[in-house]
Formats: C-alpha cells, sequence, structure tokens
C-alpha cells in the first residue's frame, strides 16, 4: 500500500511542484479553451495566448520563490 | 507529421529527459550493489523495469482508443504542467535559489541509509526495494516522457528509442566510470528538457484547440526559441533583482 501511495504521490508531484503555477496554468488553458469554443477567438490567437499566458505564469512563479528565498 | 523537426525534437527531448532519470536511478542502485551487494540492486531494478514494462503493455493500447484531438490536448496540457516545473526549477537553480542536484551528495546518503540498516535480517530485502523504489519512481517518468512527446502525434517509436539510447548510454559510462555520474550537468539538460517539454506542450495544447500554427512543425522551433529567450531573461533578472545570498536550498 506503501508503494501505491508513493507512486501516485511522486505521479502527482511529476506535474506539481508550485501548486500555484500549476493551477494558474490549468485555469489559463480552461479560459482558452472556452474562449475558442463559445466566443469563436480564433484559435490560432488562443495558442499565441497560451504561449505568452504560460511565460507570464513562470516569471511570477520563478519571481515569488526568489523573493522568498532571499528574505 | 514526419518531418525531419519533429523526429529530431521527439529523439532530442526523450532522450535527454531520459537520460536526467536514468542517472538518477543509476545513482541509487549503484549505491545498493556497492554498499550491499549487486545481487539484491539488479533484482530490484530488474522487478522494477518489469512493473514499467508490464504498465506500457497494459495502457499503452488504450491510449489508441482516445480521438487525436483529444490526445494533443491532454498531453499537451499534462507537458504544459511537467515543463513548466522541470524549467522553473532549473531557472531557480540557476539564480541560486534551490541547491543543484548533487549525485555524489545522493550516493553517500543513500550509502549511509545501506549501511546503518546492514545488520538488519531484511538487509537484502531492504536494498532491493530501494533499488525497485528508485528505478520504478525514475522510470515512471521516462514513460510518462516517452508517452507525451511521442504519443500525440504517432512517434512513440522514435522517442522509445531516444529513452533507450540515454539508458544504455548512462549503463556504459557507469559501467566504465563505477561511481555516480557527479560531472553530468543535470540543470543545464533540466533546462533544456524543460524548454522542450513546455515548447511541445504549448504546441499540442495549441493544436488540441484547434490552431494551425504558421510554418506547421516548424512552428515548434519558433515557441523553443520564445520560450528560451523569455527563460534566460528572467534568468538574468532575477540575478540582478536578487542577488544570491547563499547556496540555496536542497529540494
Amino acid at each position: 500500500m506503501n508503494m501505491v501511495r508513493l507512486v501516485v504521490k511522486e505521479l502527482v508531484g511529476m506535474f506539481v511542484d508550485d501548486g500555484n503555477l500549476a493551477l494558474l496554468a490549468l485555469i489559463l488553458i480552461a479560459v482558452i479553451a472556452a474562449a475558442v469554443k463559445l466566443i469563436a477567438l480564433p484559435p490560432l490567437a488562443g495558442g499565441c495566448l497560451l504561449l505568452v499566458g504560460c511565460l507570464a505564469i513562470l516569471v511570477e512563479s520563478a519571481r515569488r520563490a526568489a523573493r522568498g528565498a532571499r528574505r | 507529421m514526419h518531418g525531419l523537426t519533429p523526429i529530431l525534437s521527439t529523439v532530442t527531448a526523450s532522450f535527454l529527459a531520459s537520460f536526467v532519470e536514468v542517472v538518477e536511478a543509476f545513482t541509487i542502485v549503484l549505491a545498493v550493489g556497492v554498499t550491499r551487494s549487486w545481487r539484491p540492486a539488479l533484482t530490484g531494478a530488474a522487478l522494477a523495469l518489469a512493473v514499467l514494462a508490464a504498465l506500457v503493455l497494459i495502457f499503452g493500447p488504450l491510449l489508441a482508443l482516445v480521438p487525436i484531438t483529444v490526445l494533443q490536448f491532454v498531453v499537451g496540457v499534462l507537458l504544459i504542467l511537467f515543463g513548466m516545473r522541470w524549467l522553473r526549477k532549473a531557472i531557480l537553480r540557476s539564480v541560486g535559489v534551490i541547491a543543484l542536484h548533487d549525485e555524489e551528495q545522493a550516493f553517500s546518503k543513500e550509502t549511509a541509509a545501506l549501511q546503518r540498516q546492514a545488520n538488519d535480517r531484511r538487509a537484502d530485502y531492504l536494498a532491493a526495494l530501494a533499488s525497485f523504489k528508485a528505478v520504478l519512481l525514475e522510470g515512471v517518468e521516462v514513460v510518462f516522457i516517452v508517452i507525451a512527446v511521442g504519443a500525440a502525434h504517432g512517434q512513440t517509436l522514435y522517442a522509445s528509442l531516444g529513452a533507450l539510447a540515454a539508458f544504455i548510454l548512462v549503463m556504459l559510462i557507469g559501467l566504465a566510470v563505477h561511481k555516480p555520474l557527479a560531472r553530468v550537468p543535470e540543470n543545464s539538460l533540466k533546462f533544456v528538457v524543460g524548454l522542450m517539454l513546455t515548447s511541445f506542450g504549448v504546441f499540442w495544447t495549441g493544436e488540441g484547440i484547434g490552431a494551425e500554427w504558421p510554418g506547421a512543425d516548424l512552428a515548434l522551433l519558433g515557441i523553443f526559441a520564445i520560450i528560451a529567450v523569455a527563460s534566460f531573461a528572467i534568468v538574468r533578472w532575477l540575478r540582478s533583482a536578487y542577488p544570491a545570498t547563499a547556496e540555496g536550498v536542497a529540494r
């Protein structure tokens, strides 16, 4: 049972390190996918927004970690 | 999508990512082999490889049942999460917020733990278990990487070859030097892999929502270049905004 728990923990850990980063990335993807399906946002614009959004989330996550470590 | 660009990027991403994971597993198996004996080390590793093979054989065929756009979207999302996690960690290690991964240290830690268990009646079992866990946990990541970079465009074979090449290379180097591969530039590799996996993730999630990227497969290189430039800019900015005051916290 311990082994199963360990593997599950490892599986989750593969995708989630900074919870905020993972959550924001999922929200970004959901919002863009919804905008493409529901308000006819051009898919290519959605893809470009995804790229920019991911970079913004990465900057914020790294900045927060660096600031926290230097306190 | 069977041009040279996606094949090369698939093989490279799979090879580099698997290389990092295999090096980490190798360190633990080596520690078990040197400290206890090679029998539990290799038994644990072989059992873990058998479990991984069973997982691939059971779940691999199921992927063929998933519609390609759904597969691209799901794999793309997972790759964004996975790739950005690696990229974030590599950036933070580059600026000294997190300590660099040290194979020598991991080896010493595992060796010390095994020595403490040396008089235990179950010492062989515990040693095999340590080897099994290391190979299984790092192997799960390799399996995910191979499936993720390969499955969305039917290139699992190329991705598998990349992973296999990494495995063989680490084994050959390991057999030759017979000590932890501490000189592998792990953070640089992780940085590049993080860039590649995030690029794949953005590319496929985009395709999953219907985007037709300009230049088709070549757009992958453009996305990679944009993320790479941005990431190096983040490193430079963090170094100047938050100068290092310590060695970084080991994680």
